[in-house]
């Protein structure tokens, strides 16, 4: 499975309680659908860390790395490639 | 479950008198009150009171081999006994029964002690091998059949509960002050040690051989898990059907029996489950239990409502008062011959009694599923922990705790301190094999606040360096999930949900609990899953609930897991208290049992009578306070009068051999 959708599919199940892949486009804001509270975005967090093997730093932790489903793909990608 | 109790000589020694085994086999007959009989030779005594459920005229015990070399007392079920009878008889072996018994006489035949992985099921064994002049005391993989021993003048005394000892015992009881310390740690002693000195508890999956006077302990089954990295291949869905199909087995022949059985319904996703599996297992009607409180935040009626609405299965309900608790705690802390921390296991009892009412024996429990799924707080606690570790000077990540705990304010200040001084404990060292249990441990060794100076001075080890010790070498290799449940899975579980919880609540009205979430073969499959299928993020039991999502209502599967709970110290703020709390708690009985500080008691009680002890501490203190002064009072002063009582049963025991 991508990145992508591994990302898509946690935040469906999750906070959309749904498999319904339509419900959510790769662009969609978080905040703006209202689907995080400031303790969602430490799970999602602490779901990149278990899964992509990374550690987010304090600095990182802004709106432009985690605020989309393609914001978190891109930002696990310069993670990774920082890492190698 | 049943009773046993037996002696053996180590060596030559004087002949045991028949009389003793009647009166240890007296004290357990609320575990068996369906007969009891004895087997006696020169060396070895065996007793049991028998609890019947399989083979409801046949199954007495003891029972033998075809000639008499071989015989065995055995408390539990072995729920595989139909296939093993079934080879036993292909390799001519002769049954005399048509009880699960005696697979295990002809197995021992077959196999030496190595028999005991053959079998799945609950088991407490004492069995006597004339031929050798070996004793061989085995108990089952989990722990949830009880097994005690002590040595005493030249003789192994052995019974499924320790009072059953006592009345063989050179010397009165006297209480165990580092198990004490190690119960006010762990909420019970570290194996082997017990509440009573010089008695010991056989490990959950050990077995002890006395051969030639030598005693020799080997732990044949433990909880193992693979290297991190090293898990079952396969997508979650398939992984989940392989579950599934598991479970159902394992419910399947966890029904058999010759009795009605019935279930227990908490209306969380652990019963539920149970519930719809049998349904599926059988098409007998089937009735479940409950229990229920007047604090709407412990009761969880309107789940257990839905769960009957959608299997429409005959539920009965008992509703526990405050003063029902207060009622039943002395007896209940008889049958759990250990001091308490909370209150809950009294409801248990109050519970079992309903069942025996409505003539059931035998309850299929859901107990089990949090340690073998993964679906306790405390290893979520341990993943926050864990994230937070990776960036210890982090402000956000401790905030995650929230998820966990959304009862607590973390808009006060104070309370954020809190938080990050209680759960921060350890942060610098994650790696630590106990990492995950040490907020916990912290918290319950509050209790000792209140050892008196004679009691602190008479310690002399370390409760968590003890419990460090007894870990195996290859927990250093396993992911850190893995290390928080093999900690809960062999302390707090057989130490006291199991027992204290579990058998001792059950069997105090005479009821067997079986547990299909705690067959070894459902553990083994669960051991070797990533560690994300049993919690996935922070959704506890992620399996599970994949498993069994098609046959539950949409409502048990989303609910926010709620542990069970009974209300503490209002249980004994009750309007006409019993006179017991006054007596055992007064300043000269303190000070007579000399374990606590009389005074810090004193102004404890205080506190409790202006209605201002609510916090989580004060209640614990109180409880553990309690329950050790009602153990003293039980086991060292009273306990004459108990013993006579159970003589006076000793003549309608009937010999076998």
């Amino acid at each position: 499975m991508s990145v992508e959708q591994q990302v898509r599919e946690y935040i469906l199940e999750n906070y959309l309680f749904t498999d319904d892949g339509s419900a959510l486009a790769n662009s969609d804001s978080f905040l703006e659908m209202g689907i995080l509270d400031s303790t969602g975005i430490l799970e999602v967090i602490l779901f990149l860390e278990e899964e992509f093997g990374i550690t987010v730093e304090p600095e990182e932790m802004i709106p432009e790395h985690l605020d989309s489903v393609e914001r978190i793909v891109n930002f696990i990608g310069d993670k990774k490639r920082i890492a190698s | 479950m049943c009773g046993i109790a037996g002696i053996v000589n180590m060596l030559d020694g004087p002949r045991i008198e028949h009389t003793l085994i009647a009166a240890m086999t007296g004290m357990l007959h609320h575990r068996g009150p369906d007969g009891s009989g004895y087997y006696l030779d020169a060396k070895a005594g065996l007793g049991h009171a028998r609890l019947s459920i399989i083979d409801l005229e046949g199954g007495k015990q003891p029972i033998h081999n075809e000639d008499k070399t071989v015989w065995v007392v055995f408390n539990g079920e072995i729920f595989n006994y139909v296939e093993l009878r079934a080879e036993l008889l292909a390799r001519g072996h002769r049954f005399y029964t048509q009880s699960d018994t005696e697979v295990l006489v002809h197995l021992y035949e077959e196999f030496g002690a190595d028999f005991v992985t053959r079998l799945n099921g609950q088991f407490a064994i004492a069995l006597w091998d004339l031929a050798s002049h070996s004793l061989l005391l085995a108990r089952d993989r989990p722990g949830i059949a009880p097994l005690f021993y002590a040595e005493d003048a030249g003789r192994l005394l052995f019974a499924s509960e320790v009072k059953a000892l006592l009345p063989a015992l050179t010397d009165r009881p006297a209480l165990n002050l580092e198990a004490l310390d190690q119960l006010f740690t762990f909420w019970s002693p570290v194996s082997p040690d017990t509440l009573f000195t010089g008695v010991k508890s056989l490990g959950p999956g050990e077995l002890l051989l006395l051969q030639a006077g030598r005693i020799t302990r080997r732990q044949y089954w433990d909880w193992a898990f693979p290297e991190d990295g090293d898990y079952l291949p396969g997508t979650a869905d398939a992984l989940a059907e392989e579950l599934l199909a598991l479970l159902t087995d394992a419910t399947r022949i966890r029904l058999r029996a010759d009795v009605a059985v019935g279930a227990y319904l908490s209306g969380g996703l652990d019963s539920s489950a149970l519930t719809a599996l049998i349904h599926r297992s059988s098409n007998l009607p089937l009735r479940t239990f409950s229990i229920r409180f007047d604090d709407p935040g412990l009761d969880e009626g309107t789940y257990q409502q839905a769960m009957v609405d959608h299997l429409q299965v005959d539920h009965r309900s008992i509703h526990c008062r405050h003063g029902d608790i207060a009622a039943n705690f002395l007896e209940a802390i008889w049958h759990i011959e250990s001091p308490v921390l909370r209150t809950a296991p009294v409801p248990m009892g109050i519970l079992s009694g309903l069942v025996r009412a409505q003539d059931y024996k035998v309850v299929l429990t859901g107990e089990g599923a949090d340690e073998v799924l993964g679906g306790y707080d405390i290893f979520k606690e341990n993943k926050i922990r864990q994230f937070w570790a990776r960036r210890p000077d982090s402000r956000c990540r401790p905030l995650l705790l929230k998820r966990l705990y959304p009862y607590l304010d973390l808009t006060q200040a104070s309370s954020q301190h809190y938080l990050q001084s209680f759960f921060g404990a350890a942060l610098d060292r994650p790696d630590l094999p106990i990492f995950s249990h040490i907020p916990r441990w912290n918290t319950t060794a509050r209790c000792k606040d209140f050892f008196s100076g004679e009691t602190r001075e008479r310690l002399t080890e370390n409760a968590i360096e003890r419990i460090s010790m007894t870990l195996p070498p290859a927990l250093g290799s396993w992911h850190p999930f893995n290390r928080a449940q093999y900690l809960e899975a062999r302390s707090l579980m057989p130490g006291y949900l199991l027992s204290a919880q579990g058998d001792r609540m059950l069997m105090q009205h005479s009821v067997e609990g079986r547990y299909p979430f705690l067959d070894h073969r459902v553990i083994e499959f669960s051991n070797r899953l990533n560690p994300r299928y049993k919690m996935n993020v922070l959704n506890e039991k992620f399996l599970l609930k994949k498993a069994m999502q098609r046959y539950l209502p949409e409502a048990i599967v989303q609910r926010y897991k709620q542990p069970y709970r009974a209300p503490d110290n209002p249980s004994f703020r009750v309007e006409q208290p019993p006179a017991y709390i006054d007596e055992l708690l007064d300043d000269s009985m303190i000070r007579r049992a000399g374990y606590f500080d009389s005074r810090k008691v004193q102004l404890l009680r205080a506190k409790i009578s202006r209605g201002r002890a609510i916090g989580y501490k004060d209640n614990m203190a109180f409880c553990s306070i309690l329950s050790t002064q009602a153990w003293h009072h039980l086991f060292v002063d009273q306990l004459g009068q108990r013993i006579k009582i159970a003589a006076q049963r000793a003549d309608t025991i009937k010999s076998v051999s």
